[in-house]
């Protein structure tokens, strides 16, 4: 007869707060656990029973704001998306994400990604500013086109990918997978001319040329997303674009009115829901 | 943009070293040559074999391009290796500068001995 007592494993979390700590130091809690539980339940629990000035970073618990991005068992993982069942320990050890500094315990200092991030101006780069500002219609997209990039736009910044980066953890400098995978997925994007622009970043010495293939950001990346792939694609089209064998093609244009529908721009917003003010 | 054109060399490095590599291991080991040279492929790393090809300048020049493209190839991984220890900007230029200048003279003595090699293999060869 199977064993009917409830499970309980230990959380061994680290706990750091600069300005007041010396140096990091692990706590262990005992949980409960539940059948389903994740990690990120776990550490409520513990925030509940034993340590509630434990601090953390979370939001949507279902894998999609990217915001806890934890060291679990030794590999960056989102608390969220990630099970105790799974994991197979009796002792749960859990820690902020390496390579960034650290705002409170489990909470990384994650500004040098994002301002690296933003440098790469992750975002269509277009002339046609008043189409953008007021749009007619959509830009033209084949689904081939759409492949180019979509596994790239998967991507939610957790910075997971820049926690295993074993260049990253060297040379604070490198702009990391994150930001380059982002890059790559706008410079690949038919819709986007901006190229030139985000080249001129890329091309020094701080880009592409840093990564050497480990391939740890792939492996880590709780979304499937591949950017180490997307580094060696900027890698070639920066070489191709250099030999002048890149192919330059204008960014997709707006899509022509369908033929025989009664279409007429962009539909109308639907009622507001929620009253103004 | 400095490092991009860096890193395509680098490419270009090591499309070179696959074939002349490939070429230099394919007479020295495979006996691909010798025959057209007026020497049986399979004493290739004989004295004779040597000194033949030390005289010819389709030899010496594959061994300058060799000696150019690896030594460029493995001095900038050397440098890729060494700029992942995040040296300080004038460090970075002391290892800028300091490959550039072994690699220069790695290439100017590897030329000079290719292109004396005609005389010494004469010399000595009697």
């Amino acid at each position: 007869m199977a064993d009917a007592r409830p499970r309980t494993v230990t959380f061994r979390v680290r706990r750091f707060e600069p300005g007041r700590d010396e140096r990091p130091r692990w706590e262990d809690h005992r949980v409960e656990v539940t059948p389903g539980m994740t990690v990120l339940d776990g550490l409520w629990k513990v925030k509940e029973q034993s340590a509630p000035s434990l601090a953390w970073r979370s939001s949507c618990r279902m894998g999609i704001c990217g915001s806890c991005g934890m060291l679990i068992d030794g590999r960056p993982r989102l608390a969220c998306n990630t099970q105790v069942a799974e994991l197979g320990s009796e002792v749960v050890a859990v820690g902020p994400l390496p390579n960034f500094d650290i705002v409170k315990d489990l909470v990384p200092d994650l500004r040098p990604m994002f301002e690296t991030h933003r440098d790469l101006r992750p975002y269509l780069l277009r002339d046609d500013t008043e189409e953008q500002d007021d749009p007619t219609r959509e830009y033209w997209q084949s689904p081939h086109e759409l492949e180019e990039y979509l596994q790239f736009s998967y991507c939610i910044k957790c910075g997971c990918c820049m926690a295993a980066c074993p260049t990253v953890a060297t040379d604070p400098h490198y702009a990391g997978p994150m930001p380059l995978a982002q890059a790559q997925r706008y410079d690949s994007d038919s819709r986007d001319a901006g190229f030139g622009e985000r080249r001129e970043v890329l091309s020094g010495g701080d880009g592409p040329w840093r990564c050497h293939f480990a391939g740890e950001c792939s492996q880590v990346c709780p979304k499937g997303v591949d950017p180490a792939k997307a580094i060696q694609l900027m890698k070639r089209d920066l070489v191709f674009d250099l030999l002048r064998l890149r192919r330059r093609k204008p960014p997709a244009a707006v899509a022509e009115a369908p033929h025989g529908l009664p279409r007429e721009g962009i539909p109308p917003a639907p009622p507001r829901t929620v009253p103004e003010g | 943009m400095r490092d991009r054109t860096l890193w395509t060399a680098h490419l270009g490095a090591g499309g070179l070293i696959l074939v002349f590599l490939g070429l230099h291991m394919a007479i020295m080991h495979l006996g691909l040559t010798g025959d057209g040279l007026g020497v049986p492929g399979d004493k290739a790393i004989d004295w004779a074999s040597v000194a033949l090809r030390a005289q010819s300048v389709f030899f010496a020049v594959t061994y300058v391009i060799l000696v150019g493209a690896t030594l460029y190839h493995g001095l900038y991984g050397l440098r890729n290796i060494l700029l992942e220890l995040n040296p300080g900007p004038a460090l970075r230029k002391v290892i800028d500068v300091g490959l550039s200048v072994v690699g220069l003279a790695l290439f100017a003595f590897g030329t000079w001995t290719a292109l004396a090699a005609p005389g010494a293999a004469t010399t000595v060869g009697g």
